[in-house]
């Protein structure tokens, strides 16, 4: 635990008492924002628990062509880069701005890692035409409306590809202003906002992997 | 003036919490593998939602932080939680009532007297 007094700090803002306050105000907003998020997700974790147990064989025949190696590594990737986001975060709170830097790329390389992989997996199912609705032309899977299976599919994997995408713009920006000195030990919110809404992407792809890859 | 107080968390933590999300995801797809009936969900929502908590606590401090972060994130599982149940209890239900109960609601209210109430999910 570190103490320290902070007075008229320049990246305070007038409206705010201190340092302290603008922080946990900042925290605060991130956080409802986080929870909208989870929210919007809600609405796809619903229709899953609907549509699984309607055609919970179905559900367990289309999930067979999901790949499980690549869905674990990409489970692992998305962890890797939650650690080496909290380990940006806590360099920039000691004040090692170089490990920062480090730490973002490294985080950014993982993310990208995870968009390849998911690519290589969506080339496989747009080839097979295991696609949702009227672009389902695949014929291998046992049940009744195999084609709303892969509709959950490419709807939960694609909003959270999005989030993915929206993070790594989120890092980049958050990592050019490290290099242009933005932040000290002193003030380092937006770099901890970004690692919220990162840790956040990480959470909700926890809870897509068992759901999607591991049925039965 | 007031004192600023930021919990640093040891490095050693964070590599401990992400070996343990590591281990874990190892974990759910070895269990995955073996039968274990109307468990297999149970038990795969039952790791995932503690690696998500290990990531909520510790990756994104609402261990050491204002615990108003906390109540926030509960606030939203919560609602999550009310939506998912009970849409759960509407589906899965619907056409067992009607089955079990139709004669008698149908002899009990007239607001259920319609010709043949064809309501229940698609199963």
């Amino acid at each position: 635990m570190e103490s320290i007094t902070v007075s008229n700090a320049p990246h305070v803002e007038a409206h705010f008492t201190d340092a302290e306050q603008q922080r946990e105000s900042a925290k605060m907003g991130m956080w409802i924002f986080l929870v909208t998020e989870i929210l919007l997700f809600s609405g796809l974790f619903v229709a899953y628990g609907i549509f699984r147990a309607w055609y919970p064989d179905m559900f367990y025949n289309a999930h067979k062509f999901l790949d499980v190696s690549m869905g674990t590594l990409n489970t692992i990737v998305l962890i890797t880069s939650s650690l080496t986001m909290a380990l940006a975060i806590r360099s920039m709170q000691v004040n090692k701005k170089n490990e920062t830097i480090i730490f973002l790329i490294l985080t950014l390389i993982f993310a990208l890692v995870f968009l390849i992989v998911k690519y290589f997996e969506y080339h496989h199912k747009i080839e097979l035409g295991q696609l949702p609705g009227k672009l389902y032309t695949f014929k291998g899977v046992q049940g009744d409306n195999p084609h709303i299976f892969f509709g959950v599919y490419f709807a939960m994997t694609g909003l959270h590809a999005v989030h993915v995408i929206i993070g790594m713009t989120v890092i980049i920006w958050a990592l050019t202003r490290t290099v242009k000195n933005h932040f000290s030990d002193q003030y380092y919110t937006p770099l901890e906002m970004t690692g919220l809404y990162w840790h956040l992407v990480d959470m909700i792809w926890i809870f897509l992997f068992p759901l999607l890859y591991l049925i039965g | 003036m007031k004192k600023e107080h930021v919990h640093i968390t040891p490095v050693k933590t964070y590599l401990a919490v992400a070996a343990a999300l590591i281990t874990m995801t190892g974990l759910t797809v070895a269990i995955s593998f073996i039968d274990l009936g109307p468990f297999n969900i149970t038990v795969a929502l039952l790791i995932a939602s503690v690696k998500a908590l290990l990531v909520a606590f510790f990756f994104m401090h609402l261990f050491w932080d204002n615990k108003l972060y906390l109540i926030l994130f509960a606030s939203g599982l919560l609602f999550l939680t009310i939506f998912l149940t009970l849409t759960m209890f509407d589906t899965e239900t619907r056409g067992s009532v009607d089955r079990q109960t139709k004669e008698r609601i149908n002899k009990e209210s007239f607001i259920y007297q319609t010709p043949d109430p064809e309501v229940g999910g698609a199963k």
